[in-house]
């Protein structure tokens, strides 16, 4: 049986459509109100609380704990102080990415990382002789997300800390008479803060937090409204965007750090004080160059109205991202690509999309043309690779 | 005469359709100013703190019609164009129900069948075919009309792709095209549905700004009008501009300076200048002038070809069309600063059916009763209202918990028999504010604080002639081929380099940004070597 989250004694209520989801084995809100666009726009205008509580959580504690995800996490935790966090991955050997996640360091020996899928039994393998303990604390600590550009506002009414808090940074503090910890992260790319709470404390939090948003229209969101925001932001998804490679059954199906457009987080791989699982292959693959690169595509607006205009149809503006891979295509009809994401995103009032072409498309500004099913027939917009995020108002950041 | 006041182009008003018009001459290289008499741009599209942490949008409320376009073209994206969604339609009804119809397909059809459930399946085949009526009219939007009284091979080829378009429509597409263009709304939904609740909140739609009934002829074409509108694509659904329409008329403000254009504030224009039959700049109230060689006129008919211009320069048929062009606006405004969101009894303490149009209009003869006291000279004692709570759809219009309402409000006819507005201004908002408290009890100890615009103000605030919100009538006669009049609707006047831009040319009112983006286009090629 599909089980509760902590905050299920208020979603349940809130969810007027009862459209639930399963997310890590809990039952997850698609929606909450008959319009996800309603709750997408909560969330780019006042602010949107999501319940983020299935994600995986662990606890990874010990005197050599920096050490262990020295070797174990691909971007740099030495430089993730405490009072931080590092959205970071893990690869294989191959330099194949496993997955994402977001670690917190909340002192020298003890670190939060939160992943959406399960990863106890790898991590824990790799513990050797090392002085480090993982607990899987998924099912004890509660997460609440609190996303858009009133949320500092909001939070700051019930933690006046939470106020000088920057991007990426982390605090103790406490809610509704609940301790927590406070990080400025999200998965919408506007400005937002998740809030780690003890399951027993999830309700006090849920009920402050909402308190004080009273007023600011803000709502609870689903996972729909989620997905659209992190299209927009450019954030890459697991079993959407790439999968593990753990679990891939051939080397097309899974993805470099590089091809992902992750090559910022390797600006220490030249150090070798830190040796890492995958280094050697990802340092091979800097030399020889990657088979794809990730970039943003633009899809023309005018050509994507006469595309369907000429076939009968309204051009449809669906904002709800396609759970499909269309191919890209090259004016010789050679394919150059593929893109994963693709939703009309009303924040850029024109269809995004989040794909990988070949290494030399992978400047902004190149032309291609994407594959479309209309009336039966694979047909091609014209659109053009651009830098992602899509969407990045200034107080993402600030 | 000073250099710096000579410009490749000059607008006069500052509306969106005259900033629209400005940035694309301006996107094209042309030095251009727009002339604004007002304090801020916008014209019926602003918003104003009227009441201390209040954003008011005063006239226009709501953003749907805007060409796709013009979004893209002039880059409005970048300048901070931002559509919100309003998310519903709530109609009250007398008896304490309501209908609510919203994003979700499957709940609206469930929510018609507590109505009617013939009505239920019928609601998908109107959708269908309307929207498809919709598809085929849209075109006529975004290109100039023929003109039909020349002879010239270029007319005659807009004339023959014009039969050519109408031709290739399936033939119940057009037959159903031509019954809203010319019928009555009732009529149209009387063929489809038998629940008057349903009826009268779709055919609301039909009378807006305009002076009929639902039952009169053309109210068909109004209705067709305003479900041409759409949020992202959506037909029918509208959106709510961050800001309200003063927010999108400042973006257009930021767009239009970006590519280069001036604008002058408090600046009313007292001609425009000519000089051998060719414009040749404008002057202002106090004398200033301002030189050109295209003048654009973004204001009325009435104003663009009596006022600005002396009428004796122009040919008499001309004068003689625009002096009976109809504007006898019926229409008004109520806005509300609110301590909180009313309480609609059948729903107790709901109120997301708030977050988008409010529909007091419940049966077409309430609708009607409405338009019988308009045709008699007065304004309707129980009158339709589209109340819009827009801090549910953007926080930042109010403070924290409080909201504001923007209240439209049918029928209000210009001419009142027997008295006038400024008489009747308060008992007018008396008699608005009695219909929400009936569907709303409690609803007048809510209230902070009160604005009524009356047509005379729209007048005297905007400048639209008789308070007429779409700059003259939305009926058969006054549009397309005729707008504003025949051998004058692609935007030239007999004035060499004197042009037309505003809501009373094609396609006509709302904010649309059509015809100053139609005009401009016209504007450009004339002005190409
Ligand atoms: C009460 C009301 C509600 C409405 N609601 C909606 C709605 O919700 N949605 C919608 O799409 N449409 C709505 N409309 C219609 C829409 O707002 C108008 O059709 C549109 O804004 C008109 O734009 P415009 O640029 O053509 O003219 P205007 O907005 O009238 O602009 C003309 C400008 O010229 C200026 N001006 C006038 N005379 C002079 C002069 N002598 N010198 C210099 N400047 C001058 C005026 O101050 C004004 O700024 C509404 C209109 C009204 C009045």
């Amino acid at each position: 049986m599909a089980r509760h989250t902590p905050f299920h004694e208020r979603t349940s209520v809130l969810n007027t459509t009862q459209l639930w989801s399963h997310w890590a084995g809990y039952l997850s809100a698609q929606r909450y109100q008959l319009s996800e666009k309603f709750e997408y726009f909560a969330v780019r205008n006042s602010a949107g609380m999501f319940d983020t509580s299935p994600l995986y959580k662990y606890r990874i504690h010990g005197r050599d704990a920096e050490t262990f995800l020295g070797g174990l996490l691909t971007r740099d935790i030495r430089k993730c102080r405490p009072g931080h966090a590092q959205y970071t991955i893990w690869c294989d050997d191959d330099g194949y990415l496993i997955e994402d996640g977001v670690v917190i360091r909340q002192s020298e020996t003890d670190f939060l990382l939160s992943a959406a899928e399960p990863n106890l039994a790898y991590f824990q393998d790799r513990i050797g002789r090392l002085d480090v303990t993982i607990d899987d604390i998924s099912d004890e600590v509660a997460a609440l997300a609190l996303q858009g550009p009133k949320s500092r506002e909001i939070l700051t009414k019930l933690s006046p800390e939470i106020e000088s808090l920057r991007y990426f940074q982390t605090i103790e503090t406490k809610i509704g008479g609940a301790p927590v910890t406070v990080s400025r992260t999200g998965f919408t790319g506007d400005l937002g803060y998740e809030i780690w709470v003890e399951n027993a404390n999830a309700l006090a939090l849920w009920d402050a937090v909402a308190d004080a948003s009273d007023g600011y229209g803000v709502l609870p969101f689903g996972e729909t409204a989620l997905l659209m925001t992190r299209i927009e932001a450019g954030l890459v998804l697991i079993d959407v965007d790439f999968s593990s490679s753990r679990y891939a059954w051939t080397d097309a199906d899974r993805t470099t750090p590089l091809e992902l457009g992750l090559g910022w987080m390797l600006r220490s791989i030249d150090d070798n004080e830190r040796p890492f699982i995958g280094r050697q292959a990802i340092r091979r693959e800097l030399a020889a160059g990657s088979r794809w690169h990730l970039t943003g595509l633009l899809i023309d607006w005018k050509d994507w109205f006469n595309l369907y205009d000429r076939n009968g149809l309204v051009p449809p503006k669906d904002h709800l991202p396609g759970a499909y891979e269309s191919i890209l295509y090259d004016d010789a009809a050679e394919p150059v690509g593929y893109a994963t994401s693709l939703m009309y995103s009303p924040m850029v009032q024109r269809h995004i999309a989040i794909a990988r072409v070949l290494p030399e498309l992978s400047t902004p500004g190149h032309q291609v043309n994407l594959e479309v099913t209309i009336n039966h027939k694979w047909q091609q917009v014209k659109a053009t690779t651009t830098q992602m995020p899509f969407y990045s108002p200034p107080h993402k950041t600030a | 005469m000073a250099n710096d006041r000579t410009y490749d182009a000059i607008i006069v008003g500052g509306g969106h359709n005259g900033l629209v018009n400005g940035s694309y001459l301006a996107k094209a290289g042309l030095k251009t100013l727009v002339i604004e008499r007002r304090h801020l741009v916008g014209g019926a599209a602003i918003t104003e703190e009227l009441y201390p942490g209040f954003s008011f949008t005063t006239f226009s409320y709501a953003l749907s019609l805007l060409r796709p376009d013009i979004i893209h073209e002039l880059e409005l994206v970048k300048y901070g164009f931002k559509p919100l969604l309003m998310e519903s339609t709530f109609a009250p009804m007398e008896d304490g129900n309501y209908l609510l119809l919203g994003q979700d397909h499957q709940a609206n059809i469930a929510e018609i069948r507590r109505h009617s459930k013939h009505d239920a399946d019928a609601y998908d085949q109107y959708s269908h075919d309307v929207n498809r009526v919709c598809r085929a009219i849209k075109p006529l939007l975004d290109n100039i009309p023929p003109d039909i009284t020349s002879r010239d091979p270029e007319e005659l080829v807009r004339m023959a792709s014009l039969a050519q378009h109408m031709r290739d429509l399936e033939p119940r597409v057009l037959h159903n095209a031509v019954r809203l263009l010319t019928g009555s709304a009732a009529d149209f939904l009387d063929d489809y549905f038998e629940s008057e609740i349903l009826k009268a909140t779709l055919s609301s739609s039909g009378i807006i700004g305009t002076k009929v009934g639902p039952r009169s002829q053309g109210s068909g074409l109004v209705l067709l009008y305003h479900y041409m509108g759409e949020h992202d694509g959506d037909q029918s659904s509208w959106a709510f501009h961050k800001g309200g329409n003063g927010g999108f008329t400042q973006v257009l403000a930021r767009a239009f300076q970006g590519f280069g254009g001036e604008i002058s504030l408090e600046s009313p224009v007292a001609r425009v200048i000519t000089s051998n039959g060719k414009a040749t700049g404008v002057a202002l109230e106090d004398g200033t002038e301002f030189s050109a060689n295209i003048v654009v006129s973004a204001l009325d008919p009435r104003r663009t070809f009596l006022e600005l211009v002396d009428p004796r320069e122009l040919p008499s048929d001309l004068v003689e069309n625009i002096n009976r062009f109809r504007f006898q606006g019926t229409s008004a405004k109520v806005n509300f600063a609110l301590d909180g969101l009313p309480k609609f009894p059948a729903l107790g303490d709901r109120a997301d059916q708030f977050r988008g149009f409010t529909n007091i209009g419940p049966s077409l003869d309430y609708l009607e009763r409405a338009f019988d006291d308009a045709k008699y000279g007065w304004y309707s004692q129980r009158p339709y209202i589209d109340a819009c709570f827009q801090s549910t759809v953007d926080p930042d219009m109010a403070p924290p918990g409080k909201h504001v309402m923007s209240g439209f409000i049918q029928y209000a006819p210009y001419d009142l028999k027997g008295s006038d507005w400024d008489t009747e201004r308060e008992k007018f908002g008396d008699t608005v504010q009695a219909v929400l408290e009936s569907h709303f009890p409690g609803f007048g100890d809510l209230v902070l604080h009160r604005e009524i615009v009356t047509p005379l103000d729209i007048e005297r605030v905007v400048g639209l002639s008789e308070g007429n919100i779409f700059g003259g009538e939305f009926l058969a006669p006054q549009m397309f081929f005729f707008r504003p009049a025949p051998g004058w609707n692609q935007y030239r006047t007999p004035i060499e380099g004197y042009y037309q831009c505003g809501s009373g040319t094609h396609p006509g009112g709302c904010v649309m940004g059509a015809p100053g983006k139609l005009a401009a286009s016209q504007i450009l090629k004339d002005a190409k070597p």
